[in-house]
């Protein structure tokens, strides 16, 4: 049921499928309703890290070496752990910078040096389209094996077919059209590839459903579960045994971890799926996780299904490589064999259109531009050239894709084809100094960076890529062996006689060496220039900052027709202005025209230039129609270190606010007593006016009658007179009692203090009240000590207190038969006085206010006669000689009024 | 922010435990040549630490919104 042709068909038919399934994404895409907005499928486009070499090579490798395989899942499995800083950062600086490669982002991290950006480029392109013809490679091989279906071939010859008939071609070609079609739809590379990252999620479905397939057809169908594959393995001897000792010893088992976590950061397609094509941050946190499992249930099998190919292939010349594949042709599975088949399709695939998509962006931006920009500054431009940036990068497509095609059909089964894999992971590490220690270390400069690159590539190049040419053939192995020259310490595999490692392990460890090492001390030779502190601060506090601020880092002239007509040159008109429209409308602006032609109009546009001509270019661009003042080194370091100081400036700022707040509060509350003083006062001058007006009213009424009347008779007349002078007596009492007690409150009274005997001066009071007490029938009588009782006070004040409280309580005496009491004890450290009364008591109500002025007690049966100061006046003299004043009364049984002075011992 | 401050150090604990686990000599007490139950105690150990550190991700990550 499997021909030839039914194979062909099936792999263009599943071709098909992947460009529906991408032209409908980015038809959802343009619809706004993506598809692809799922950190499940972010986390399954990251899986695009395992590719053919994963899906067929890792058996191979099972089979010759036993678990020697997990580390190239491991290293990434470890590393996800740390993307939680680590890639966020990437992300969040390419977001803001607009940046589309990791070429890009070196080269922007280092001042946006055009130099960087190529050398990034050449070395990517030397490490990864190797990469790219061993996955071609794998599926000429697995389509040749598959049309030899029912039969299993085990000759692995592929270059025998005419390059016309091999399938691997007219894949090569199909790809090249898809990358096309859904790659470079439009310029704005920073506008990410929707349709292609759902094919490619698609993908890493297939190949996990397929293999995991295989797995279980290989464990639980030929054989009864991974226990009986390890014992029936063990009974026929082909066992390996299972140990990281055996598998390469642990320092290869370290460098290895190392390095894939390395790769799966700097590989140009992993930086594309997980930083470029990444439309929401959130979308890491899954990716944390669901990317080790993908990778742990994609190599649960391999060991049982390397296991199960040795029993079933003993004694045949059947490649390792091809178990995955071969095992169920052998037992007849042929709808499972076409799956596996598919599978391997699409990891491949997968590979291929991300790596080229990758690629052909930085070759354009970071290899072809530069050389395009250079060359125009002596033969100008052409005027719009968006078209022509789309044919560079679809040419740049084209010629990867054939290159990887020519390479496999040059190297064919060659080592330096077969054991690409590693060697251009190598490759790929040789950024991570730059790039990691980038995002760390402001001290990087763009000579650190460049030398780093330099010498880890060269020692890359040395100990690695010769020697694999050499293995092929391609080169004299005698350098090999005796090193160039015969000098035997520049061995390239025992390179400074370092010897006792594997290959991969040499190279990384003396690349890494060197790299870090002339990063370093490049980087620290000098301190960083304008452009490479700027952009130091731009990466390394990139999670410190919600929003960019490169904005306020230029300085300069610039016209925005000029600005906007650069944008449309290299957009096109339409895609430029609608991005320019739509930054006027976020700045708030009626029009394009009317935007300031200030730092964030540059910024934009530069950002915007950069996603389609990559930051460095952009920056040559863009510097080439604005006129920029070049800022002081320590002038930009002041703007970065107020941006990074912004933070503690509003932490300080609510500090201060909250003082003002507190300092607000204190003021309302001086405020309100000042209007509370200022309104009691009030209060006090409308009572004295309202106790002025009162007497003054009767005297004037008495005096028109005596006026108006000269026969008034002469009693009438007497009694009138009584009555004026009378209350006249009360008008100059009532304003002496006003002005005294203005002086006592204002403290400018005489006080004339002295050693005062209560007793004596009670008796004084007694004396001089007795007209009083006479007038109403009352009775005084006097309880005192006979011992002095001596205080120190002045004395006519204090006279001035007692003779008040002896005239209130003889006021509010019953007529007749009024007692009043004076008691004088000594109580603690002071003398208390007690003035009782049988009167009719202070309702509890007026106790509280009977000491304020004007308030009079109103129990007595006449109208009270006193001014309504008296008290007061009391209270204030009483308080200033240190003692206090106090009533207690119940209604109907009389009041006491209290006073106590401390005793003065003599001291 | 402060959640996700956390999230992120716990995370950083998962890789440094990993590196214990998987890259320090204390790989070496269970990289042994014998079997337990059937399997190589290798392929155990390798392929639960793995099974470990995925799943305290995802406790790390996706627990941390309740």
């Amino acid at each position: 049921m499997l021909g030839p042709k039914v194979i062909v068909v099936c792999a263009l038919l599943y071709l098909g499928l992947l460009f529906a399934i991408a032209y409908w994404a980015d038809r959802r895409a343009d619809r706004k309703r993506s598809v692809i907005s799922s950190p499940t499928v972010y986390a399954l486009s990251l899986a695009v890290y395992c590719t053919a070499w994963t899906y067929y090579g890792s058996v191979g490798r099972a089979a010759a070496s036993g678990i020697g395989f997990l580390p190239i899942y491991l290293g990434p499995t470890l590393i996800a752990a740390l993307w939680g800083t680590l890639l966020l950062k990437m992300v969040r600086v390419s977001k803001a910078q607009r940046i589309t490669s990791i070429a890009d982002f070196i080269a922007s991290r280092y001042g946006k040096s055009q130099v960087l950006g190529g050398i990034v480029t050449v070395i990517a392109v030397l490490g990864v389209v190797p990469y790219i013809a061993l996955q071609l490679k794998a599926i000429s091989q697995s389509v040749t094996i598959m049309q030899s279906y029912p039969l299993v071939n085990d000759t692995g010859v592929v270059a025998a077919i005419p390059i016309l008939q091999d399938t691997a071609l007219y894949v090569a070609l199909a790809l090249a059209a898809f990358t096309i079609l859904f790659g470079t739809r439009h310029l704005d590379a920073s506008e990410r590839h929707e349709g292609m990252v759902a094919a490619i999620a698609f993908e890493s479905i297939v190949k996990l459903v397929a293999f995991l397939s295989v797995g279980v057809f290989a464990t639980f169908v030929l054989h009864d579960g991974f226990v009986d594959v390890f014992d029936k393995a063990a009974a026929a001897g082909v066992m390996k045994t299972m140990t990281v000792a055996s598998a390469g010893g642990y320092g290869n088992w370290f460098s290895l971890t190392l390095l894939a976590a390395l790769a799966v950061m700097m590989l140009p397609r992993q930086f594309q799926v997980a930083v470029v094509e990444n439309s929401d941050e959130s979308h890491l946190r899954r990716a944390v996780w669901m990317f080790p499992l993908y990778l742990l249930l994609i190599n649960i099998f391999v060991i049982p299904i390397a296991l199960a190919g040795q029993l079933t292939f003993a004694g045949t010349a059947v490649d390792a490589d091809t178990f995955v594949l071969t095992l169920p042709i052998a037992h007849g599975q042929a709808l499972l064999s076409l799956l596996v088949f598919i599978g391997g399709l699409s990891a491949a695939t997968g590979m291929v259109i991300v790596e080229t998509i990758a690629l052909s962006t930085m070759v354009c931006n970071d290899l072809v531009m530069p050389g395009l920009l250079g060359r125009w500054k002596r033969i100008p431009p052409p005027s719009d050239f968006s078209q022509l940036l789309l044919r560079i990068r679809r040419g740049a497509i084209v010629v990867i894709l054939l290159l990887g095609y020519l390479y496999f059909r040059f190297a064919g089964e060659a080592y330096a084809l077969v054991s690409i894999g590693l060697i251009s992971f190598a490759a790929v590490a040789q950024f991570a100094p730059a790039m990691i220690i980038g995002l760390y270390w402001r001290g990087g400069t763009h000579a650190g960076a460049l030398a780093g690159l330099l010498c880890g590539f060269g020692i890359w190049l040395y100990t690695l890529l010769l020697p694999s040419f050499a293995k092929s053939g391609w080169l004299p192995a005698g350098f090999l062996e005796h090193g160039p020259f015969g000098i035997a310490l520049l061995r390239p595999q025992e390179l400074f006689g370092l010897s006792g490692l594997n290959e991969i392990t040499h190279c990384l460890f003396w690349s890494m060496t060197f790299n870090i090492g002339a990063y370093l001390y490049f980087s620290m030779r000098r301190q960083p220039n304008v452009n490479e502190a700027t952009q130091a601060t731009l990466f390394v506090d990139v999670l410190k900052h919600e929003r960019p601020f490169g904005v306020a880092l230029w300085r300069g002239k610039a016209e925005v027709h000029e600005l906007s007509r650069l944008a449309e040159r290299f957009l096109g008109v339409e895609r430029a202005r609608y991005a320019f429209a739509r930054f006027a409308d976020q700045r708030e602006v009626e029009s394009v025209d009317q935007l300031p032609a200030d730092a964030e109009t540059v910024h934009f546009a530069e950002t915007l230039l950069a996603g389609a001509i990559g930051s460095a270019s952009s920056r040559v661009m863009v510097a080439s129609v604005t006129a920029e003042e070049a800022l002081g080194l320590d002038e930009v370091l002041d703007i970065l270190d107020e941006a990074s100081q912004i933070r503690a400036y509003s932490r300080e700022l609510e500090q201060k606010s909250q003082e003002l707040e507190a300092a607000t509060g204190e003021l309302k509350a001086a405020n309100e007593q000042l209007k509370e003083i200022d309104r009691v006062k009030d209060d006090f001058m409308s009572s004295v006016t309202h106790e002025l007006r009162t007497p003054l009213a009767s005297i004037r009424a008495f005096s028109e009658i005596l006026q108006d009347d000269p026969r008034i008779e002469l009693e009438q007349r007497r009694h009138f007179l009584e009555i004026i002078v009378s209350e006249t007596k009360r008008l100059s009492r009532l304003v002496n009692q006003v002005l005294d007690l203005a002086k006592i409150e204002s403290d400018n009274a005489d006080w004339h203090t002295e050693d005062v005997d209560l007793g004596e001066l009670i008796r004084e009071g007694a004396e001089s009240t007795a007209q009083l007490f006479a007038e109403r029938g009352a009775r005084v009588i006097c309880e005192v000590p006979a011992e002095p009782c001596v205080v120190t006070a002045d004395h006519d004040r204090l006279m001035q207190v007692l003779v008040n409280l002896l005239s209130n309580a003889v006021k509010f005496a019953p007529q007749g038969g009024g007692v009043v009491r004076i008691i004088l004890q000594a109580h603690g450290r002071n003398f208390r006085v007690s003035v009782i009364d049988n009167g009719p008591g202070i309702a509890i109500p007026d106790q509280r206010h009977i000491f304020e002025r004007f308030r009079q007690g109103s129990g007595g049966t006449e109208k009270p006669v006193g001014t309504g100061l008296g008290l007061p006046i009391s209270r204030r003299i009483i308080g200033h000689l240190g003692g206090r004043i106090w009533v207690e009364s119940r209604p109907g049984k009389g009041a006491t009024f209290i006073f106590e002075l401390p005793v003065n011992d003599g001291a | 922010m402060q959640r996700s401050i956390l999230t992120r150090q716990r995370l950083i604990g998962i890789f440094l435990v990993g590196i214990v686990l998987l890259c320090s000599p204390a790989l070496t007490i269970f990289d042994r040549a014998t079997t337990w139950h059937g399997y190589p105690v290798s392929f155990l150990y390798l392929f639960g630490v793995w099974l470990l550190l995925v799943v305290l991700a995802a406790l790390a990550v996706e627990g941390s919104d309740r």
